[in-house]
C-alpha cells in the first residue's frame, strides 16, 4: 500500500463509568487506522473493547479525549452532526442482527439510503439489490426480516451498514451470536470486502481466528491498549 | 452535505408501524372517535336547546326594553359624614312617580331611525284579573299596536284560532292566551269581563286565542287595542310604559344599550339582562356539556398515549438501531407523533360520521309538549371543534412519548 491515509484517529480517549462506583474503563487510548484496513479490537470482556467500539461510533458522546474521523474532529460535536456522519460515513453491523422486523429485507437495506438521500428511490434499490446479490442473498430480498435465519439476517445487515459506501464498517462481535458455518461466511465477507472493495473496517471480536486473519489486531487490557498489533 | 433526494423515509416508518398492530391503533382510534361523536352531539344538543329557548323567548320578550324604572325617595337631606350635620332619616319607598313615556312617538321615532333597528312597538302593559262568572283569573294585559307587535313577535304564528289582527279595529276585543281559555272555560266569541287594579272593569270580546308554548304565559297574557289599555289603567291616548325595539343581531342587543340610553333619557334593558336567570342556566347546560365531552376526549388521549408508551417499549431495539443508522432524536420524534396524529384523524373522521349518524337519528325523535322534536341540528362550528380539540388531545398524547423515543441511547440499548 503506498498511501497510509488516516481515516480514523484517537487521541488519548479516556472514560469513566460512574455507576455504581467512578471506575475508569479507558485510559489513554491513542491510535489511527488507515484506509482499507481491516482492524480487529480483542481483550477479555470487560476489558473495554466494546465500550472503545461505541464512542468511535460516535453513538458515545460522554468521553475524554479526540476522535477524528475523516479529518473531522467530532468530539463534542451536536447529536444532530454526529447523526448525519454516522448515517453518511459509518456503517453498522452489530453481535444481534438488529434488523426492523416489520419490514421485507430490502426495505431494511434501504432505509439508511433513504435517509441520506443521495439517489433516487429507483437507484436505491438498485443499489440495494445488487448487495444483497453480493452477499448471496438476493433471493430472500422481499421476505420480511424475521422470517430469516440468523446468519442470512445478520448477511442482510452488513447489506444495510454497505448501502451508503461507508468510510468505515464497524463491528461490534459480528460473529458473536452464529455458527462456525454461517461465522465463517460472514468472515469471508469481510475480508472480501477488505481486500478486494478496499473497504475499512474495524471490528470488536473474541474469536481468535476472526481476529487472527485480520490486517492488524489491537489487544486491550483493562482499559488500556496493550499491543498495537505492528 | 447536499440531499439531492428527500425520501419520505419517516412517515414510512410510521406507517408500516401502524399497519403491522391494526387492532391496537383501531381500539385507540375508537376512543377518539367516541370522544368526537360525544363532543359533536352534546354540544349540538345544547346548542340546540339554546336556540330552541331563545327563539320562543323571542315569541313575547323583545331583544330591547325602553321603560321608566321605579325610583326610590331619597332623604331630604344626605349626611356629609361629619359630626355637624345628621342625615335625615325616612323610610325610602317607591315613589308614585309615573311610570309613563313622555313624547313616546318621537323616541319611537328617533329610535327607528337607528341603522340596526328593525321594529319598534309601543306597550301598554296593565295588571288585571279576567272574569266569567264566579272564574276569576290574574294575568296581564298588553295593549299594543298590533300590527308592529306582530311583525316583532309573529303573534299570528301562535293563533289557535280568531285573527289577532281584529284587535286594529275592535276596541272591545281581546286575544286570550289558551290557559286562561281554559280556566274561564270561554270559546271564540264569548264576552269576559276584565278589571284593574285602578277599578276599572270592561267587557271584552275574545276574538283570538293563541299559545306561545311557554306556559307561564299562556296562562296570564292577552292583547288588546292600544287605546282599550289606556282607558284600564284610565289614562288618555299618548300613555305608553313600554317602547319594545328589536335590532338586526339579538346577541348584539346589549351593546346598543348606551346609543339608545342617550337619545332617550329612559332605561333600556337587553333581553339576557331581563332574562339572566334563564341565560344563567343555559351556561351551565353548555359548560357541563362542553366539561363532559372534553373529559371523554381526554380520556381518549390516555388510550392514545398509553398505546405509543407500550410500542416505544417494545420498538426499543429498532429506535436505538435507526439512530445508529444516522436518524436524529427529531427523526424519531416524527415517527412517532405521525403514528399519534394518524391515529387522531382516522378517529377524528369516524367521529364525524358518528356525530352525523347520532344528530340524524335523535333530530326523528319525537319529545313531546311543546318541543316536539329534538332541536338538534347540524353545527358546523361544532364539528370543526371536535376536530380542533381531538387532534390537539391527540397531539399531546402523541408528543410526549414521541419525546421520550427521541431521547432514548443507543448505546445504553446495546450494551444490554
Amino acid at each position: 500500500m503506498i498511501t497510509r491515509e488516516n481515516i480514523l484517529e484517537t487521541k488519548g480517549i479516556g472514560k469513566y463509568f460512574t455507576d455504581p462506583v467512578k471506575i475508569k474503563v479507558l485510559d489513554e487510548i491513542s491510535f489511527e487506522v488507515h484506509r482499507g484496513e481491516f482492524l480487529t479490537l480483542v481483550g477479555k470482556s470487560g476489558c473495554g473493547k466494546s465500550t472503545l467500539l461505541y464512542i468511535l461510533s460516535t453513538m458515545d458522546r460522554n468521553y475524554e479525549g479526540e476522535l477524528q474521523i475523516d479529518g473531522e474532529i467530532l468530539t463534542r460535536k451536536s447529536v444532530d452532526r454526529l447523526a448525519a456522519v454516522r448515517n453518511e460515513k459509518i456503517g453498522f453491523v452489530f453481535q444481534f442482527h438488529y434488523l426492523l422486523p416489520e419490514f421485507s429485507c430490502l426495505k431494511n437495506v434501504m432505509i439508511p439510503a433513504m435517509k441520506l438521500g443521495k439517489y433516487s428511490r429507483k437507484e436505491i434499490e438498485a443499489r440495494a439489490y445488487q448487495k444483497l446479490e453480493m452477499l448471496g442473498i438476493q433471493d430472500q430480498a422481499l421476505k420480511q426480516a424475521s422470517k430469516l435465519s440468523g446468519g442470512q439476517q445478520q448477511r442482510v445487515a452488513i447489506a444495510r451498514a454497505l448501502i451508503n459506501d461507508p468510510l468505515i464498517i464497524m463491528g461490534d462481535e459480528p460473529t458473536g451470536n452464529l455458527d462456525s458455518k454461517n461465522a465463517g461466511i460472514v468472515f469471508d465477507i469481510f475480508k472480501e470486502l477488505s481486500t478486494v472493495h478496499n473497504q475499512t473496517i474495524i471490528a470488536v471480536t473474541h474469536d481468535n481466528d476472526f481476529a487472527r486473519q485480520s490486517d492488524r489486531t489491537i489487544e486491550m487490557l483493562d482499559g488500556k491498549i496493550v499491543s498495537h498489533g505492528r | 452535505m447536499k440531499r439531492p433526494h428527500q425520501h419520505k423515509v419517516n412517515s414510512e416508518i410510521a406507517l408500516t408501524h401502524l399497519f403491522t398492530r391494526k387492532r391496537q391503533i383501531i381500539m385507540a382510534a375508537m376512543g377518539v372517535t367516541v370522544g368526537v361523536g360525544i363532543f359533536i352531539f352534546m354540544n349540538s344538543l345544547m346548542k340546540g336547546f339554546d336556540r330552541y329557548s331563545t327563539e320562543s323567548l323571542f315569541k313575547t320578550v323583545p331583544h330591547l326594553r325602553i321603560y321608566r324604572e321605579d325610583a326610590m325617595s331619597a332623604p331630604i337631606a344626605q349626611g356629609d359624614g361629619d359630626s355637624t350635620h345628621a342625615a335625615v332619616i325616612l323610610n325610602p319607598k317607591i315613589t308614585n312617580r309615573s311610570k309613563k313615556i313622555i313624547n313616546p312617538d318621537e323616541i319611537m321615532a328617533q329610535v327607528k331611525s337607528l341603522p340596526y333597528v328593525t321594529a319598534v312597538t309601543p306597550d301598554v302593559a296593565v295588571n288585571v284579573f279576567y272574569n266569567n262568572g264566579q272564574a276569576q283569573v290574574p294575568g296581564r294585559v298588553s295593549g299594543v299596536d298590533i300590527r308592529e307587535e306582530d311583525a316583532m313577535f309573529n303573534l299570528t304564528a301562535s293563533m289557535l284560532e280568531g285573527n289577532i289582527k281584529e284587535i286594529e279595529t275592535r276596541q272591545d276585543g281581546i286575544a286570550l292566551g289558551e290557559g286562561i281559555v281554559k280556566k274561564l272555560n270561554v270559546r271564540l266569541g264569548d264576552n269576559i269581563t276584565v278589571s284593574s287594579a285602578v277599578g276599572v272593569s270592561k267587557t271584552l270580546k275574545v276574538i283570538g286565542i293563541f299559545k306561545t308554548g311557554i306556559t307561564s304565559i299562556d296562562k296570564t297574557k292577552s292583547y288588546v287595542n292600544i287605546a282599550m289599555a289606556q282607558q284600564l289603567i284610565r289614562q288618555g291616548p299618548s300613555y305608553i310604559t313600554d317602547i319594545f325595539v328589536n335590532v338586526t343581531d339579538a346577541n348584539k342587543a346589549k351593546t346598543y344599550i348606551d346609543e339608545i340610553k342617550a337619545t332617550t333619557d329612559y332605561d333600556v334593558e337587553d333581553w339576557e339582562t331581563a332574562n339572566s336567570s334563564a341565560m344563567a342556566a343555559n351556561r351551565i347546560r353548555r359548560v357541563m356539556a362542553f366539561s363532559i365531552s372534553m373529559s371523554i376526549l381526554l380520556v381518549a388521549g390516555f388510550g392514545i398515549y398509553n398505546i405509543l408508551n407500550m410500542t416505544i417499549m417494545q420498538k426499543m431495539n429498532d429506535i436505538a438501531i435507526l439512530k445508529a443508522m444516522g436518524f436524529s432524536g427529531w427523526d424519531v420524534t416524527k415517527i412517532f407523533m405521525m403514528q399519534a396524529l394518524l391515529i387522531g384523524m382516522i378517529g377524528v373522521m369516524l367521529g364525524w360520521g358518528l356525530g352525523i349518524l347520532i344528530v340524524t337519528l335523535l333530530a326523528k325523535v319525537y319529545v313531546g309538549g311543546d318541543i316536539g322534536y329534538f332541536p338538534i341540528r347540524f353545527e358546523p362550528y361544532y364539528f370543526g371543534m371536535a376536530t380542533l380539540f381531538g387532534l390537539i388531545v391527540t397531539s399531546l398524547a402523541g408528543f410526549l412519548p414521541a419525546r421520550k423515543a427521541a431521547k432514548v441511547d443507543p448505546v445504553e440499548i446495546f450494551r444490554k
